[in-house]
């Protein structure tokens, strides 16, 4: 079944890409739709088949590469963090599929565009199901190349030529630091299988390695030179220019690529590889921090961008700042869980926004847009749905909390991190407030797209409006079933992802976090690993990882006795009551203030706009990182380039070189023939020279020894 | 079963020359007005005898035993007995594929030159005997006879470059000239000190010889000369943007697919194994240009206004990879470094193809003339992207795994070089995603361009087995490397061994 899941979308792009133009647009929209859809199907079957009966295994296929122990094979490995990600990585891209056969129908091109994004969903596969390091860079940088050719898609847009190339040199630079910490990982460990890694993981925590002129933690410079390579893919700061640009793409591949899948691939790095990095906590601290810092600064540029596709680009990079703090932190089931409700709230937004452009004329300026709900009513209220999931909408204590998917997992992500915080877990309580900081922000841009683009006064030209419509059918189921997830994603889901159940569903795949140790450790977590020693009571991997849980439990059971030691019968070790209430009360002031600008006094934003002041140019302009980075590296290499070229290979090389000696000897050939053929036979008679000289001296010089 | 003829290689080697004595027969024979009627029948000889020669070098590789460390299909005619000289022939692990590349490349160059239209009969000939001479360069065990057929390989080159050539093919032929005699006369004057020591040019016997220490040092400061030469390495590499600009397009396939392994090969052949004395101590060095190869001309690549100039600066930055992994000295490095010359034989030569196809119908190299072809060409694009692709080192192609594989093996001999290497990775994106985008994407803003023509049946067979070719090396890359193990950890472990027994 594994197999048909990953090949199928493969060999479709493929028939599609080829053969697009004689089996017709339809042939080939039916045949990777078809081929995307049963992996879906098949992926959630074999998801509940693993995260239920714990069926887990790895096929291997195919030897990649066999040079001495540096053996790498092509492989299928089937746990609980790969079934979590082929759901949501094949859900979406099937519901993209359909959606995009309403949202393409005028394209000419629609062929090449299914193959690319079947393409691109076979690369994810590939990736989320490695067994080695090399495969998950393999998928890794085959969905940069999927990314490449969809973002560049309408190729005759040199904005759009530009995005795409922008996007695949940045995440070159992460995967610069990504392939130098598989070298450092084969070095050290002497494999690059996760299996092998994590195995002898322990026997390696105070292995020091040499780089840059110091000496490093091996394991801490590993789970650095990684976390670049996340850096790149999820869009984090320092690497976060090309994800807003890559919004020149169509804008299903804005939700597949860039909002639900590939950008999360950073973060399913982290969790993959949670063995090194819960052995580097400087590292980990690091990854924290970038998180905080990128959740903080995406969340005040997309306030002040008008681009409605921008927005949610900048809400992306923002929520994907919220996983890696979460995992930066050790929480890692919490991160995934996230990671999980984000992709159909933000792929809902994405498609929801397509909708709203489709229906608008391929408007994208929310300045143009305004009281469109009349007009497009259904993609209105899925809107809402998508806003309502991503604000984390829900009302904490009732019932033990009720509300949307973001409610959920970006409450968990708080919360945990408060208590990280408290476990004396470095920047815990930074992320914590900053968490709840933006979720504030995250409501308020949100809310500020709802209004600005359904609500007030429209301002575009009349006779758009005229013409808006609801999308079609084929778009708006897609629509409809990703509302579904982000209403109910959370509820259902969390009880196996971060609490109850987390034990038996990641099994050894991911630590189950410290709300579920803390408050079910000693019920379902030892009922959990009772039934392991039955089963596998000698496997090693699985003593090693009930030992990591064990100590992180101690951890956090001190600092809840530590902290509060109020939680009495209340099973265990909730956060004070304030702190479930932070993330709601945030969000509340988020939605009143943006209610404040956008509906009660309309037109006020667009007139504070109007004065430029400092801070709005700042952040309108995205606190000027592009303007540096195009300053220091296309400028610099562009001059070194030159440099090189002109003074080094043309001046002195040349110059000193076959130019000098060229004008003296040509001059002197010149003389003797014609310079065109002098040389060559000038060369041939060197040549027979030597070889003569040489036998001459040989037999002289042999005769001579003899 | 036909490689125990013992002549085996010796047919091998010398079937194209018997093209080229046919074809040379008849040229001279023949009235000149006749000549151009001869043109066809020079050209399907030429193909006909390329392909006889593929397929020889094929049944090679099925008699190759690559368990064994040793030479192979050994065939040895003593000669000059009484100074040890003698015209032997054999292949081992290291260099039987590049053997194959070789005949594998050959009948793509005769049917990538269509676009020759003078003196076909001349052009065909030369190439013959270039395949002779650089098949000979990899199956020759005597000093003298690789001497002969290194340098010797060069003349054909010249000739091709220098008739068929652009407009400014006599300087280009003339700086091509210039470097490699320098570093050809000082190899010479090493082999002629080789032999004096050794009393024998049997490179078998001059393996298993020790040479003295500081001698080692000359010895490997001449080849070394050479090989630099005709890799090239940074900073003597200025000749091969102007010979492969100035080169028809087969010429440039020839000279980016085989001429510059030959460099790569002499190092395996003659550095490492006789002098790794030398070999260790200068590897620093070695490693010092390879990592100024890659970042410097990958930067120059970047600012190229001709695209065949840029495809040459690229060769060097990926020949750069080469001569790094193979003064790493261990299996990874040594066997990153054959694959990623076999691999990059492929896909430079499936680029310099791609140029050939439009510059036939444009007759212009300059990136600015051209853009928004894939309106017109779509096939043509989308084989160039998979070829661009692999340029860059995409995992999945072969590419890639010449990249990585000398990457670890960099790594083992020291943090600094892998990190300066994956530079180059991302630099390679930048030159090569943009000269795409240039030639290929955005508007059809030139009005010339409006009636160019995808590419035709032979084209698109010629580049379709490269890209399966390509494809295959990236996905299964034991292909390759299980024909090489035996024989390069032989060499390592001899290194190995000889480095121990200075140390102590």
């Amino acid at each position: 079944m594994a197999p048909i899941i990953v090949f199928g979308p493969l060999i479709a792009s493929f028939i599609a890409g080829v053969f697009g133009n004689y089996i017709g647009h339809r042939v080939a929209q039916i045949l990777t739709t078809g081929a995307v859809v049963l992996s879906a199907i098949l992926s959630w079957i074999v998801f509940f088949d693993v995260t239920g009966n714990g069926n887990t295994y790895t096929i291997e296929l195919l030897t990649w590469m066999s040079v001495g122990n540096f053996d790498v094979s092509w492989a299928i490995k089937v746990d609980s963090l790969s079934a979590v990600m082929l759901v949501v990585v094949n859900s979406v891209s099937a519901l993209v599929h359909i959606y995009s056969w309403g949202y393409m129908s005028h394209d000419p091109h629609r062929a090449r565009f299914f193959s690319y994004l079947s393409l691109f969903t076979f690369a994810m596969l590939s990736l989320v199901t490695a067994d080695n390091f090399l495969q998950l860079f393999f998928g890794w940088e085959g969905v940069g190349l999927a990314s490449y050719l969809l973002i560049g898609f309408w190729y005759k847009k040199k904005s759009a030529n530009d995005a795409a190339i922008k996007a695949f040199v940045t995440n070159r630079v992460g995967d610069f630091g990504f392939a130098l910490g598989i070298m450092a990982l084969f070095h050290v460990f002497g494999s690059v299988k996760f299996e092998d890694v994590f195995a002898q993981i322990g026997d390696h925590a105070d292995t020091v390695l040499a780089f840059a002129g110091m000496s490093f933690n091996a394991i801490e410079l590993i789970a650095f030179l990684l976390f670049i390579g996340a850096m790149g893919k999820s869009a984090q700061f320092f690497l976060h220019v090309w994800l807003p640009d890559a919004m020149e793409g169509p804008t299903p591949v804005s939700a597949l690529i860039h909002a639900a899948t590939m950008v999360t691939a950073g973060v399913f790095l982290v969790c993959r590889a949670f063995p090194i990095y819960e052995l580097a906590p400087a590292t980990s601290t690091i990854v924290t921090a970038i998180g905080i810092l990128t959740c903080f600064f995406a969340a005040t540029v997309g306030m002040m961008q008008n681009d409605i596709k921008r927005v949610i680009a900048y809400s992306t990079c923002s929520q994907l700042g919220y996983m890696f703090f979460a995992a930066g932190l050790g929480l890692y089931s919490a991160a995934m869980f996230h990671l999980f409700t984000h992709a159909f709230f933000k792929a809902l937004l994405f498609l929801g926004a397509g909708s709203v452009i489709h229906g608008l004329h391929d408007e994208q300026d929310m300045r143009k847009m305004g009281g469109t709900y009349q007009a497009l009513p259904g993609t209105y209220l899925l809107m809402i749905i998508g806003t309502m999931a991503l604000t984390g909408v829900g009302i904490p204590m009732l019932f033990g909390g009720v509300g949307l998917a973001g409610f959920y997992s970006k409450d968990m992500i708080i919360e945990e991190a408060f208590l990280a915080g408290e476990a004396g877990i470095p920047l815990g309580m930074v992320a914590f407030w900053f968490g709840v900081l933006v979720a504030l922000m995250t409501s308020y841009y949100s809310w500020r797209v709802i209004f600005m683009t359904f609500h007030g006064k429209y301002r575009g030209e009349k006779s758009v409006l005229d013409k808006a419509h609801d999308s079609p059918p084929v778009m708006m189921i897609p629509l409809v079933l990703l509302a579904v997830g982000a209403l109910f994603a959370g509820a259902m889901f969390k009880e196996d992802f971060v609490t109850k159940g987390a034990f038996s569903f990641w099994q050894e795949s991911l630590p189950p976090g410290p709300y579920a140790e803390g408050n079910y450790g000693d019920t379902y977590g030892a009922e959990y690993r009772a039934s392991l020693g039955e089963h596998h009571g000698d496997d090693h991997a699985a003593d090693t990882h009930a030992d990591d849980t064990h100590a992180e439990e101690a951890g956090y059971g001190d600092a809840a006795h530590g902290g509060e030691g109020d939680h009495g019968e209340d099973h265990g070790h909730h956060p004070p009551v304030w702190v479930l209430w932070m993330p709601f009360g945030a969000t509340v002031i988020g939605f009143l203030t943006a209610w404040y600008f956008y509906i009660t006094r309309e037109g006020l934003p667009a007139r504070m706009a109007a004065q430029n002041g400092p801070l709005y140019r700042l952040l309108y302009n995205k606190w000027y990182v592009d303007e540096i980075y195009h300053f220091i590296f296309v400028r610099g290499a562009k001059g070194l380039g030159d440099l090189f070229w002109k003074i080094g290979d043309v001046r002195i090389i040349d110059g000193l070189g076959p130019n000098g000696f060229a004008a003296t000897a040509m001059a002197a050939a010149r003389r003797v023939a014609r310079a065109q053929s002098g040389f060559l036979y000038h060369y041939a008679f060197v040549m027979l020279i030597g070889v003569l000289g040489f036998m001459v001296w040989a037999l002289a010089g042999g005769a001579g020894g003899q | 079963m036909f490689a125990e003829i013992p002549y085996f290689l010796t047919i091998l080697t010398f079937t194209p020359t018997v093209g080229a004595l046919i074809i040379a027969l008849f040229r001279f024979t023949m009235r000149k007005d006749d000549l151009p009627k001869f043109d066809g029948n020079a050209r399907m000889v030429a193909f006909w005898t390329t392909i006889v020669t593929f397929g020889l070098g094929v049944l090679m590789m099925i008699e190759f035993d690559p368990s064994i460390a040793g030479f192979q299909m050994v065939h040895e005619v003593t000669w000059l007995e009484q100074i040890g000289l003698g015209y032997r022939m054999g292949v081992d692990g290291i260099s039987v594929l590049f053997v194959l590349l070789t005949v594998f490349l050959m009948p793509i160059c005769i049917l990538a030159s269509g676009a020759i239209k003078t003196r076909v009969a001349d052009y065909m000939i030369a190439f013959l005997l270039l395949e002779t001479l650089m098949i000979g360069v990899f199956t020759a065990l005597d000093l003298v006879l690789f001497y002969i057929f290194f340098e010797g390989g060069l003349i054909p080159m010249f000739i091709i470059i220098g008739v068929w050539g652009g407009q400014n093919r006599i300087y280009a032929a003339f700086k091509f000239f210039l470097y490699t005699l320098f570093g050809s006369v000082l190899m010479l004057v090493a082999m002629i000190y080789m032999f004096l020591q050794a009393g024998t040019t049997d490179i078998t016997v001059l393996l298993e010889t020790d040479f003295a220490q500081t001698a080692q040092i000359w010895m490997w400061l001449a080849f070394f000369t050479s090989f630099a030469v005709k890799m090239p390495m940074w900073p003597v590499h200025t000749w091969l943007p102007d010979a492969h600009v100035q080169a028809p397009t087969a010429g440039s396939v020839i000279l980016a697919g085989v001429l510059l392994k030959m460099g790569g090969y002499g190092f395996l052949r003659f550095s490492l194994p006789m002098f790794p004395h030398a070999s260790d101590l200068f590897a620093p060095l070695v490693f010092a240009l390879s990592i100024i190869a890659i970042i410097v001309t990958s930067l120059i690549a970047f600012r190229q206004e001709d695209i065949k100039k840029l495809i040459a600066y690229s060769s060097v930055a990926h020949m750069g990879f080469v001569t790094m992994g193979l003064f790493t000295m261990n299996e990874y490095g040594v066997q990153g470094a054959i694959f990623q010359m076999i691999s990059h034989g492929v896909i430079s030569g499936a680029l310099f193809l791609c140029v050939g196809v439009i510059y036939d119908r444009m007759h212009t190299r300059e990136i600015s003339f051209y853009g928004g072809l894939v309106h017109r060409m779509p096939v043509y694009a989308a084989l160039f992207a998979l070829f661009a692709m692999a340029n860059v080192g995409l995992p999945g192609t072969s590419g890639f795994v010449g990249e990585i594989m000398t990457m670890v093996g960099a790594w083992q001999a020291g943090w600094w070089i892998a990190t300066g290497a994956a530079v180059g990775v991302i630099l390679s994106a930048m030159y090569m995603l943009t000269v795409y985008r240039n030639v290929v994407f955005g508007e059809m803003s030139n009005p010339k361009l409006e009636t160019i023509s995808d590419v035709d049946m032979r084209e698109f067979a010629l580049l379709g087995i490269l890209a399966v070719a390509t494809l295959v090396l990236g996905i299964s890359s034991t292909l390759i490397t299980d024909v090489t193990a035996a024989s390069v950890d032989n060499l390592i472990s001899n290194y190995d061994a000889a480095i121990a027994a200075t140390a102590e």
